[in-house]
């Protein structure tokens, strides 16, 4: 520590050279922040703590295959199963196909078991008593400058009514919050009940059913005892955990981590060319002044450490300069577009992770000037050799 | 006071430059180009500027740790951009060449995928014996009365869950769609239940080749032929259209019905006939617009994501070149000096720069997209499809994607090139005789 200046000066020696290396670090950590942020959105889908607790029963076919309704009650009997819901994919959209947002009708206990919606009580019990009631969430909210008390007309791609209507009209109880997963706050959920009662088909009929259970531990057990229900039927279903099923889900989007490993080691193998090629020449200019620190009692090894720390000092200030960036531009465009990106927060196992890399392409980078500077002999590096 | 403004003008000017770098046409650049060519080889200043770039580029060996950072600096912003839009080309060129101009997809009007859509039987008898549209040898319209269905299989990558397309299709596909070929096998007998495989389904998922038997919505299906379209049906199964309604419950309802027009021009007419039927409530569009408008989406949110990232990186490559160049001239300084105390002028020394920076930065960009070029291109990709079920696709690196990658590493190279060049063309003439 008490060479920290001595570092230092050596940074600053050349003040334009080393900010453009720092710039080069700053770049490429910003774009390991924003990338492992999107990548976290979609290895972590699905899986909170609460996500844990959730089950999910779907038709062996296919997402897009209904269940029956009667299935709800006999679920609802399986031990361990401590409360079952269920919803609907509705597909509709507002004013434009282009402004899509997922939608669904629910169960009326849908926001007992997804609690990490938060919902004012008062907006809860206004939900409860509107059979044409709608919940939103808030960056949903936010994008169409919708207010509570406001009509939503829902275009329908999927449902017409059975007055042969295709739009839906929906009216505006409350608005949820989900602060841990804002990429979550772009849904829509209205009564199931309304729209049973007033769709023109897919009657009596249940896109997918969710049990909350009491022990994860039970998860197999569960799911099998639900599965034999329907088992040789000609609606079998599956039963996986919140998490299984998220995983499925996001992988048929892409490959998600290959694209970012592949972008990210291009990036670092350029970073590391980069600024190897700034430690080398830093040193070779310094090789006298090193020779000098050697001839006042410097040991190699505080020759080699002080090369060294020069680079991890370098890799780390432009690598944490890099990351709050990347944290400060998740969170506007979180703010911003959160419905329509999923991010991540850049969060302590980023940086974590970001400060490893850091450190270790700070050692990869110095390691080669810096044996360079430990087995300089004092007579050739004072003649400049 | 005079050097930030020079430095501010200076800025401007290559901002100006890069502007038009990125707008310029091709043949515009190509004649720059010819013009700096001619220059170079056919009057003394250009003749002047040559010697000095080759003198300086002969250093070139001595000074292999700068060059390289210009060079895969460059060569990584460029290989990346062109593998991601890449990936977009290749999606977006999947899906333009399903459709064509002279078939016509009808859907329930409002609905905007076919997994959304649904026809009953009555209006499917009417579209087809709308006068528009084609008829075969026999007087039966071309016109294919499609159920399309997701259906999960498991991905044979990943072993994960996947949907598939499932296509019933009526007997007039064949003469719909003509030049979807069987490769192996046969085709599926009407009222049968067996399936035929596109080729990247048949390559993508588990338990779909050809005479294996697999199980959707609890019945047995045969697989008894592969066919190969070229666009994005390979990645569908195909089976009668009633075999496939009878087994998922659909009753006489399909999704879409898809008709062979007499010509592209009687689309309008189509449109406009479907449209006053009092009897139908559908939506005729072409096959070309249907599908490209299901491309559009991912393609532009790719090129989006792709630019973004290549900015960040090209930030840092340029930060890498400017580095290295600083070191060049400064290498060089002496050189430098001597030549402008010869008689040289300024303006023949910051060519000679320029030229070593942009020959380096396309040396770079040349690297970076032929890298792209040979890991990616063609490379098999799928993503979840407007019908909720996997399309495959190859990543297409196009002489169009290549040339916007060499683009950006003449831009790159370019504000990499020039402060250096413009430092060396300033520096004092004593102060650089005296620099070791």
């Amino acid at each position: 520590m008490k060479y920290l200046h001595l570092v230092w000066a050596a940074l600053t020696r050349r003040k334009v050279r080393t900010g453009f290396t720092l710039l080069s670090v700053v770049a490429a950590f910003l774009l390991f922040g924003l990338l492992d942020s999107v990548n976290g959105a979609f290895s972590q889908a699905g899986h909170s703590v609460r996500a844990a607790h959730r089950l999910i029963t779907t038709s062996t076919t296919g997402l897009t295959f209904p269940l029956p309704l009667s299935l709800y009650s006999r679920i609802a009997t399986v031990p361990g199963v401590e409360a079952v819901t269920h919803m609907n994919w509705f597909g509709g959209y507002y004013r434009d196909p282009k402004n899509f947002f997922s939608n669904f009708a629910v169960a009326a206990n849908f926001f007992d078991l997804y609690s990490e919606f938060e919902l004012p009580p008062r907006e809860r019990r206004a939900f409860d008593i509107t059979r044409t009631g709608a919940v939103v969430g808030a960056a949903l909210a936010k994008q169409f400058h919708w207010k509570l008390g406001d009509q939503i007309p829902l275009k329908a791609s999927i449902f017409p009514q059975k007055n042969g209507s295709s739009t839906w009209t929906f009216d505006l109880v409350g608005i949820y919050h989900d602060p841990k997963h804002r990429g979550q706050e772009n849904q829509m959920f209205f009564h199931w009940q309304y729209f049973n009662q007033a769709a023109a088909f897919g009657n009596n009929e249940v896109g997918w059913y969710v049990e909350k259970i009491a022990h994860p531990g039970d998860s197999s057990r569960i799911a099998q005892a639900i599965d034999a229900f329907s088992a040789n039927s000609d609606h079998e279903t599956q039963t996986q955990t919140s998490s299984a099923f998220a995983a499925d889900m996001v992988s048929q989007f892409a490959n998600i981590g290959l694209i970012v490993r592949a972008i990210m080691g291009a990036v670092f193998f350029t970073l590391i060319l980069l600024t190897g090629n700034t430690m080398a020449q830093a040193v070779r200019e310094r090789i006298p002044e090193l020779g000098i620190l050697k001839t006042l009692g410097f040991s190699n090894r505080s020759v080699l450490s002080l090369v060294l720390a020069e680079s991890v000092l370098l890799l780390v200030l432009g690598g944490l300069l890099g990351m709050a960036l990347a944290a400060a531009a998740v969170s506007v465009i979180e703010a911003k577009y959160g419905a329509n990106i999923p991010m991540l927060p850049v969060g302590a196992t980023a940086w974590l992770r970001g400060l490893g890399l850091m450190a270790l392409i700070g050692v990869a980078v110095g390691a080669l000037p810096a044996r360079r500077g430990m087995r300089l002999r004092i007579v050739d590096a004072l003649a400049g050799r | 006071m005079r050097k930030a403004l020079f430095v501010l003008g200076a800025s401007i000017a290559a901002a100006l430059l890069i502007l038009l770098g990125v707008l310029l046409p091709w043949w515009l650049m190509g004649a720059a180009v010819a013009a700096f060519a001619i220059w170079l080889g056919a009057t003394r200043a250009g003749r002047r500027t040559g010697s000095i770039a080759a003198a300086g580029m002969a250093t070139l060996p001595q000074r292999l740790g700068g060059a390289s950072v210009v060079v895969v600096g460059i060569a990584g912003v460029v290989g990346v951009l062109v593998a991601l839009l890449a990936m977009g080309q290749g999606f977006q060129s999947t899906l333009h060449a399903t459709g064509s101009d002279d078939t016509a997809i009808v859907l329930r009007a409002g609905s905007l995928t076919e997994v959304n859509s649904g026809l009953d039987e009555n209006s499917v008898t009417l579209i087809g014996n709308e006068p528009q549209v084609m008829r075969d040898a026999s007087g039966r319209p071309i016109a294919s009365p499609e159920l399309l269905v997701a259906v999960s299989l498991t991905k044979k990558s990943t072993g994960l869950a996947a949907n598939a397309a499932l296509r019933g299709v009526g007997p007039e596909v064949w003469a719909l769609r003509r030049h979807v070929k069987i490769i192996a096998g046969r085709r599926f007998r009407t009222g049968m239940r067996e399936l035929i495989v596109g080729k990247s389904a048949a390559r993508e998922f588990l338990q779909v080749s050809i005479g294996s038997t697999v199980t959707l919505n609890g019945q047995p299906w045969k697989v008894v032929g592969e066919f190969a379209s070229g666009d994005a049906h390979d990645s569908e199964l195909w089976a009668d259209t009633n075999v496939v309604a009878t087994t998922f419950h659909r009753g006489s309802s399909v999704s879409s019905v898809t008709v062979r027009l007499k010509s592209p021009k009687q689309f309008d007419a189509f449109k406009a006939a479907l449209a006053s039927d009092p009897q139908l409530k559908v939506e005729a569009h072409t096959t070309r617009a249907y599908y490209a408008d299901q491309a559009k989406g991912l393609t532009k949110l790719i090129r989006i994501l792709g630019s973004i990232v290549a900015a960040i990186m090209g930030v840092g490559a340029v930060a890498g070149a400017l580095n290295s160049m600083y070191a060049a001239v400064s290498a060089r300084t002496r050189e430098i000096a001597t030549l402008r105390a010869i008689g040289f002028r300024g303006a023949p020394v910051v060519a000679s720069v320029m030229i070593e920076t942009m020959v380096l930065a396309l040396a770079g960009g040349v690297l970076g997209a032929g890298v792209a070029w040979l890991l990616f291109d063609n490379y098999t990709a799928s993503t979840m499809g407007a019908n909720f079920s996997e399309v495959v696709f190859q990543f297409r690196v196009t002489p169009g994607l290549l040339g916007s990658g060499l683009r950006w590493a003449l831009v790159i190279g370019f504000l990499g090139g020039l402060f250096p060049a413009l430092r060396a063309a300033r520096m004092p003439v004593t102060e650089g005789l005296r620099e070791l």
